[in-house]
């Protein structure tokens, strides 16, 4: 009996479409879910207001008159992430779908290109993305080639590019692939050529299926953007170490992460939203 | 010469030998049943006619075009051979306009109002002109197989597969479809037809060819092939067929 209880204020079995609040049990969850958020968030807040340190704490972190001062200056600078991340993600999303596609090329004849993708990826998910930023942003501008941009802006858009491409090709190729062979032997028959079959039946269905994770990486790389800064690119983060070091208190970090999850969480609730739809229409075809 | 002729084709998956030698010569405007066991080669030999699957040995003739011969452009070859499955994969991103328009359009090269007023005349024919802006996810499975019918027809093949088309449909909805392939055949369509629908193959083939374990066992004009079977396989398929009361 209780069990059953627990069932009817819990969810469906088999429910596992991602979403935080709602669902089914209507009213009764919603208020079990209220009560135990707030127990749960007043005891985390009691142990951390409480602790021996909290006072010092308060005053260095959270310290109102500092985060009013360096708020306006280090979301100015956001803008040069902002400009990172726009810049980076169109080119990511291209290069990435061109190594999928080679990646996905059957037949002997391509086996050089589906080794070169497969290298790539393999590469350049290895190489911790910091060491890649210093790499390219300290070494390339120190050869002093001409005609190569020795901006450290450019070059930390490069070793992004580099990074998250090679992630986002393997969320293009697992869409690729989860498009049944029946769809692409369909076009074959009606007289289309491989190009044609991809262009027009597999990657419209492939893209659509992959647009949660693409989201999700995005969202790492907006968080990546941060990591120029210690090519000397001055962007939010940049900007909150000067502040922190003018005036020996570290608010300015915390106003940077507000920033930060300024934009981030909309794009997580996104993320989320688009995956239960695509669930639900999943469900609504089987 | 016969519109199509198959001599001695094999097909293998691995090691297990789907094809052992099949012979098989189609008419124009004949109408040809493959009946047969699941797993006896019925849609392994469609495929490979449409070289979907490229054969491991043997010739496929069709229309005088030697389509296992080096260097055939296999897109022209599947222009003139149109194919429906089982599963009708049809495409779920597309409406039923561009469904049957896409092969006019990128194969035949043909212009995006020539090519809708191609599927609209189909379309009209086979009784779907108000499904025409609809998505496949809400067509009925016997409405996704019309389409995918027409779909093939829309490239004006001159011979036409049906692989287990009714296969996968509810029984309701069988009869609409195959009143479609009935009416192709009056209209003197080339077919060639792997079905489990013995009835339509008694009243509507010209010839029915039983295959069993990758080899065309028997054939002949169904009255023939229904009545009186020869081999003693046949045999014993019919008389499942029967019991299982689908004849």
């Amino acid at each position: 009996m209780a069990l059953r209880e627990h069932q009817r204020a819990g969810s469906r079995v088999g429910d596992r479409a991602s979403r935080i609040l709602g669902g089914p049990g209507g009213g009764r969850s919603l208020a079990i879910a209220t009560l135990s958020t707030a127990v749960v968030l007043t005891a985390l807040g009691l142990v951390v207001v409480t602790s021996p340190g909290w006072p010092e704490v308060r005053e260095s972190f959270f310290y109102g008159p500092e985060f009013r001062e360096s708020f306006p200056d280090i979301l100015e600078q956001f803008g040069t992430n902002v400009q990172l991340f726009l810049l980076a993600e169109a080119f990511i999303l291209v290069w990435a779908l061109v190594l999928a596609v080679l990646r996905s090329l059957p037949g002997p004849v391509f086996f050089p290109l589906r080794l070169l993708s497969a290298a790539y990826t393999d590469v350049f998910r290895g190489i911790p993305t910091i060491l890649l930023v210093f790499l390219l942003g300290f070494g390339v501008p120190g050869l002093q080639l001409s005609g190569v941009p020795s901006s450290q802006f450019f070059w930390a858009t490069v070793s992004l590019v580099l990074v998250y491409s090679a992630y986002v090709s393997e969320v293009y190729r697992s869409g690729i692939e989860s498009v049944h062979p029946s769809q692409e032997a369909a076009a074959r028959s009606l007289g289309l050529t491989q190009l044609q079959a991809l262009r027009h039946v597999v990657l419209p269905q492939a893209i659509r299926r992959v647009v949660p994770p693409l989201l999700n990486d995005f969202i790492g790389l907006q968080k990546d953007t941060a990591l120029v800064a210690l090519l000397g690119v001055v962007e939010a983060f940049r900007q909150s170490q000067i502040e922190v070091a003018g005036s020996f208190n570290y608010t300015p970090y915390v106003a940077t992460a507000v920033i930060f999850l300024a934009l981030t969480i909309p794009m997580t609730r996104l993320t989320d939203w688009l995956i239960a739809r695509n669930r639900r229409r999943e469900l609504a075809r089987a | 010469m016969s519109f199509v002729e198959l001599e001695g084709v094999h097909k293998s998956f691995g090691r297990n030998e789907v094809l052992r030698g099949i012979d098989l010569t189609v008419e124009e405007h004949e109408v040809v049943c493959l009946i047969g066991a699941s797993g006896s080669g019925k849609s392994t030999l469609l495929r490979c006619v449409n070289l979907l699957e490229p054969v491991d040995a043997g010739r496929i003739v069709v229309g005088g075009t030697e389509l296992t011969a080096p260097g055939v452009d296999v897109n022209r070859v599947r222009r003139e051979i149109g194919i429906v499955f089982q599963s009708y994969n049809l495409f779920p991103h597309m409406s039923v306009l561009r469904n049957v328009t896409l092969g006019p359009r990128k194969a035949l090269g043909l212009s995006r109002a020539e090519a809708e007023q191609r599927a609209d005349e189909l379309l009209a024919r086979f009784g779907l002109s108000d499904k025409r802006d609809a998505y496949p996810d809400s067509l009925s499975g016997g409405q996704q197989q019309r389409v995918a019918i027409v779909r093939a027809l829309a490239l004006r093949p001159k011979l036409m597969l049906l692989d287990e088309i009714t296969s996968a449909l509810d029984p309701e909805l069988v009869a609409e479809v195959l009143n479609v392939v009935r009416e192709l055949a009056a209209g003197g369509m080339t077919m060639l037809i792997a079905t489990h629908e013995m009835g339509f193959a008694r009243d509507s083939a010209n010839r029915v060819c039983f295959l069993d374990a990758g080899r065309i066992l028997e054939q002949g004009p169904p009255e023939r092939i229904f009545s009186s079977p020869t081999e003693p396989r046949t045999q014993q398929f019919l008389a499942r067929i029967v019991e299982a009361g689908r004849l």
